[in-house]
């Protein structure tokens, strides 16, 4: 009873708010957005992605609706369409809608105002609403965030990736409402992705242990490089929802961890080998 | 590790270069939103009250930030000199 109260009086509702965001272009944002998105709904969840990439839409490709996107973010904002009108439902798992980006205008359209009444409205319909960050520190990346109550940090294994996540880290903790009205600070999550254990292992690859320690952010996991990643996408079907793999299963782990679960890691190493094949360092 | 690696001739792998750089790279531009804004203004103050005895002009006055292990150090340079 007294629980119910407490979550009550905490926010409107429960609902969490996601960035899924890197700085860096091409790391894998849109890939984990509907990964993780699809895999809450599947963990029973109702689960809204939000495309910010204005001008440069791709979640709806990625996700498979591509040709059911009528109304988008922008046509909501300015009044020309519903927000009932823009979701688009996933015909594959309940519980999950996709909210498209606009194609035809550019990034500086979003205002914070605009977006912060859709967040607040979504806010009362769904439990986790993750926005899909377009990549650059502009206004998109920056609306991207403002909101969010949590973030996942999407880094690859390389120096460039790993440089602009820490700027992308450092504007978490200042350019977000929540650094500007004092609140607790957005819970940051790291995620590695197109891990490669074995070019780890030979010193040609940065391990998750050395982005960890110069970012220095909770760690939920790495994503191995996988081929299933380009499959799922040409055919328009989310890694999670996408038959078992590596990818698929890393990212039910993440997930999983997300959720306060308490999951060894996986797909950090390379896969055990005979022992003939380790005597002679077989390649 | 395999048996033959260890008779391999032992370089530094191109990994914990990159982690190398990106420790260096990375504290520098985490110190640098610290560095305060109000130096320049810092500057035209300092300019100002030294004025009323030397006169001096701009290029005359230096003020920086440093970095010497935990501590920071705020440089003022004055030069005398004739004209500048």
């Amino acid at each position: 009873m007294t629980e119910k109260l407490l979550h009550e009086h905490t926010e409107q509702t429960q609902a969490k708010v996601v960035v899924v965001t890197s700085g860096k272009g091409g790391v894998g944002k849109t890939t984990t957005s509907a990964a993780f998105a699809s895999a809450l709904a599947v963990r029973g969840y109702k689960t809204v992605v939000i495309d910010f990439d204005v001008g440069l839409r791709n979640l709806d490709l990625i996700m498979g609706c591509e040709r059911r996107v009528v109304y988008d973010l922008l046509n909501v904002i300015h009044g020309e369409g519903s927000l009932n009108q823009a979701l688009i439902k996933d015909k594959r798992v309940g519980n999950l809608y996709i909210l498209p980006a606009s194609q035809t205008r550019d990034n500086d359209a979003l205002s914070i105002e605009g977006v912060g009444e859709v967040i607040a409205a979504l806010r009362k319909n769904f439990e986790y609403i993750i926005c899909d960050s377009p990549a650059g520190i502009e206004k998109g990346a920056m609306t991207a965030m403002y909101f969010a109550d949590e973030a996942l940090v999407v880094t690859n294994p390389e120096i460039s990736s790993v440089r602009d996540s820490d700027r992308i880290i450092g504007m978490l903790a200042s350019k977000t409402r929540r650094a500007e009205q004092n609140l607790p600070p957005v819970k940051e999550h790291l995620i590695i992705t197109r891990y490669d254990p074995l070019r780890v292992t030979k010193g040609d690859m940065l391990s998750a242990g050395d982005v960890n320690e110069i970012l220095a952010i909770p760690f939920l996991g790495v994503v191995p490089e996988s081929k299933s990643v380009l499959a799922a996408s040409n055919s328009g079907i989310p890694v999670t929802l996408a038959d078992e793999g590596d990818a698929h299963e890393a990212y039910f782990d993440i997930v999983d961890r997300f959720l306060g679960e308490d999951k060894p890691f996986r797909f950090m190493d390379v896969p055990r080998k005979g022992i003939f094949s380790r005597l002679f360092g077989g390649r | 590790m395999s048996f033959f690696d260890l008779f391999r001739f032992k370089r530094k792998s191109s990994a914990s270069i990159a982690k190398e750089r990106l420790q260096i790279i990375v504290s520098h531009e985490r110190r640098r939103p610290s560095t305060p804004d109000f130096l320049p203004q810092l500057q035209q103050d300092i300019l100002g009250v030294v004025r009323k005895y030397i006169p001096i002009n701009e290029n005359q006055i230096k003020l920086s930030v440093d970095r010497k292990g935990d501590s920071e150090v705020l440089e003022l340079n004055i030069s005398l000199s004739s004209d500048s």
